[in-house]
């Protein structure tokens, strides 16, 4: 178990990946983890907090701001460097491509870092993940409710059943080449435009 | 099928315009190239991810390569400069206390450097006299033209920019909030992030980068050098199309296809009237005084897009005046390597491109528009003037340090 007595600091705008990481912080046994959800007056907070490890997320803009911040060392106690040095290629490439980045004390040994930075990037993976299927779900939902219009349409105008309807959707799909839901689209959209009587 | 695929990236600012209109006008596909763009939301995120190889190239900071070569920054990798994004662009903006304030002491709604930076230090003694909080201004990034600018005008104006104010750094779409919670007295950034605060009421143009030095260095693209070295043919076209975009950015029968372009949220997102006074130069200083500034942004222009060595060696002396590198033969040779004329000409000559005789220029030589000795059609470079009539001479780069070696250089 890592040495309870790191200081750590999350910095992140998104409050539900922000609470997610430090779960993961707590259950590693980090006590002292504190969450920012807004950079204004970050730099009275860092010297309150006065953390060993930042951990901040890609999309905020104020990186840069951030970044100089730490590297004066007015500003912070102590100067702090990026997290991941040139030698652990693999680990930077994993945190860009989650999305999240790290910022320790000068000296502090990174076999006590490391674990922190590793499990920062497997739940930002996670919540992406997560978000990323949330959103197909909501797409997958909308699809199944215009197929059902489309149907509805196809089944009044032209006397179908509702099975016939469908394997005629899916037949024009699979002819076009197009997905399922893009062609129910096209034909609710074109009986929305020649109105009701197109109903 | 494209020949080549780029993936390159980009902040929203307007001087991305060139990459932008590079790809969405057609420039990039007719070099056989499939430009790939992805917006970024810090310069931190376009440098971690040139160097782990997301993008090949990127809209950069005129000074940002150098700081990544010079070992300046966390997680650099070696980037090179093959080509220029535009000159100028970028305005000194104040809250309206400070305006006043500034007014008070004889500054005019004219953006005149020298008499608007001399009221600025009236303004400063002032309030140190009744021991008032230093004035705190924001740049984008530490390596940036507008930190370098920002404090060279303060500095040539007789104030310290490292104690008689507070720098601090403020991501550009912020400014104009930060200016108008009073958390900031006022910043140097690109347009259109003036023209927000003045279009709010809530800030007023002190002076612009154009009068402080004239055509001066900006946006550039920076190119991974390995990335470079592997992919010449890929580089080479990229740099015709960016020519082809950047002419084609410069044509006014062009602005207004050009800013309904950047309006859409995917690149700048602001609305076309503001950004098309960062193209006509005729800007809203505050409260509605309209001045006209010549050369304001040239995205193509008076040789724009040339990488002068001169350039790069004018932001190294900077650094070095401002305490972030000291100044070593090796140091000087690794600014003056990172921006690559060579490249440039090797890309453009076969077009028949007006090329500058020499791949460095004494800055702040030519009081007036000159026409040049070059290869292929006409070239007209300059007025070049730095606003305290220093002149910036890259053979002389010791001298120009030793100079400035004062922390400040009161006006000659």
């Amino acid at each position: 178990m890592a040495t309870p007595s790191l200081s750590v600091l999350v910095i992140d705008e998104n409050r539900i990946r922000a609470a997610i990481i430090e779960a993961g912080l707590r259950e590693a046994g980090h006590s002292h983890v504190t969450l920012v959800h807004d950079v204004t007056g970050i730099a009275m907070r860092i010297a309150e907090i006065v953390p060993d490890v930042i951990v901040i997320d890609l999309e905020n803009p104020n990186r840069d701001m951030l970044e100089n911040m730490f590297q004066l060392s007015r500003a912070v106690k102590r100067p702090i460097a990026m997290f991941v040095d040139r030698s652990d290629k693999a680990s930077i490439e994993a945190a860009v491509e989650a999305g999240v980045s790290a910022y320790v004390v000068d000296g502090l040994k990174q076999e006590r870092v490391k674990p922190i930075l590793d499990m920062a990037i497997s739940r930002f993976n996670a919540f992406s993940r997560m978000a990323r299927e949330l959103e197909e779900a909501r797409s997958e939902l909308e699809g199944r409710k215009v197929i059902d219009r489309a149907k509805g349409i196809l089944m009044k105008l032209r006397g179908l059943s509702e099975e016939e309807a469908y394997t005629l959707l899916r037949k024009t799909a699979m002819n076009q080449n197009r997905k399922l839901a893009d062609v129910a689209q096209g034909l609710v959209t074109a009986a929305d435009l020649l109105g009701p009587e197109g109903r | 099928m494209a020949d080549h695929e780029i993936n390159a990236g980009f902040m929203p600012l307007f001087d991305s315009a060139v990459l932008i209109a590079a790809r969405e006008i057609g420039f990039a596909a007719r070099e056989g190239i499939e430009l790939k763009l992805s917006r970024e939301t810090s310069w931190a995120n376009i440098r971690d991810r040139i160097a782990i190889g997301h993008f090949d190239v990127a809209h950069m900071l005129g000074p940002m390569p150098l700081a990544c070569n010079l070992g300046l920054t966390p997680l650099a990798s070696d980037t090179i400069v093959p080509f220029s994004l535009g000159l100028g662009g970028n305005c000194v903006t104040v809250s309206n206390t400070v305006w006043e304030g500034m007014a008070a002491h004889g500054a005019r709604p004219d953006l005149d450097p020298l008499r608007n930076g001399a009221a600025l230090r009236e303004l400063i003694r002032a309030r140190a006299a009744i021991e008032a909080t230093p004035l705190r201004f924001a740049v984008t990034h530490p390596h940036s033209g507008h930190n370098y600018e920002l404090r060279y005008w303060l500095a040539g104006c007789g104030i310290d920019p490292s104690r008689e104010v507070e720098i601090v750094i403020v991501p550009p779409p912020f400014m104009a909030d930060a200016l108008a919670a009073g958390r900031i007295d006022g910043y140097c950034v690109g347009e259109p992030w003036n023209s927000v605060s003045v279009v709010a009421g809530k800030g007023h143009i002190a002076t612009v980068k154009a009068a402080i030095w004239r055509a001066s260095p900006e946006k550039v693209l920076g190119v991974r050098k390995s990335w470079a070295r592997d992919h010449p043919d890929a580089l080479s076209a990229l740099l015709r199309a960016l020519h082809h975009a950047a002419r084609w950015c410069q044509d006014p029968s062009n602005h207004h296809e050009l800013t309904a372009l950047m309006v859409q949220p995917g690149f700048l997102g602001q609305p076309a009237e503001i950004q098309m006074r960062a193209l006509t130069g005729l800007l809203d200083v505050g409260g509605g005084v309209l001045r006209q500034v010549d050369d304001f942004f040239l995205p193509f222009d008076k040789a724009a897009n040339f990488p002068w060595k001169s350039h790069a060696l004018w932001f190294y002396t900077q650094m070095v005046r401002w305490g972030e590198i000291r100044h070593t033969p090796t140091n000087a040779a690794i600014a003056r390597d990172c921006y690559r004329p060579d490249l440039y000409r090797a890309a453009l000559k076969p077009l028949g491109v007006a090329l500058p005789g020499a791949n460095a220029k004494v800055e702040g030589a030519l009081t007036s528009a000159t026409p040049v000795g070059s290869s292929g059609a006409g070239l007209v470079l300059g007025p070049d003037g730095f606003f305290d009539g220093r002149i910036f001479d890259p053979d002389q780069i010791d001298t120009y340090i030793a100079a400035q070696a004062g922390g400040l250089s009161p006006l000659p």
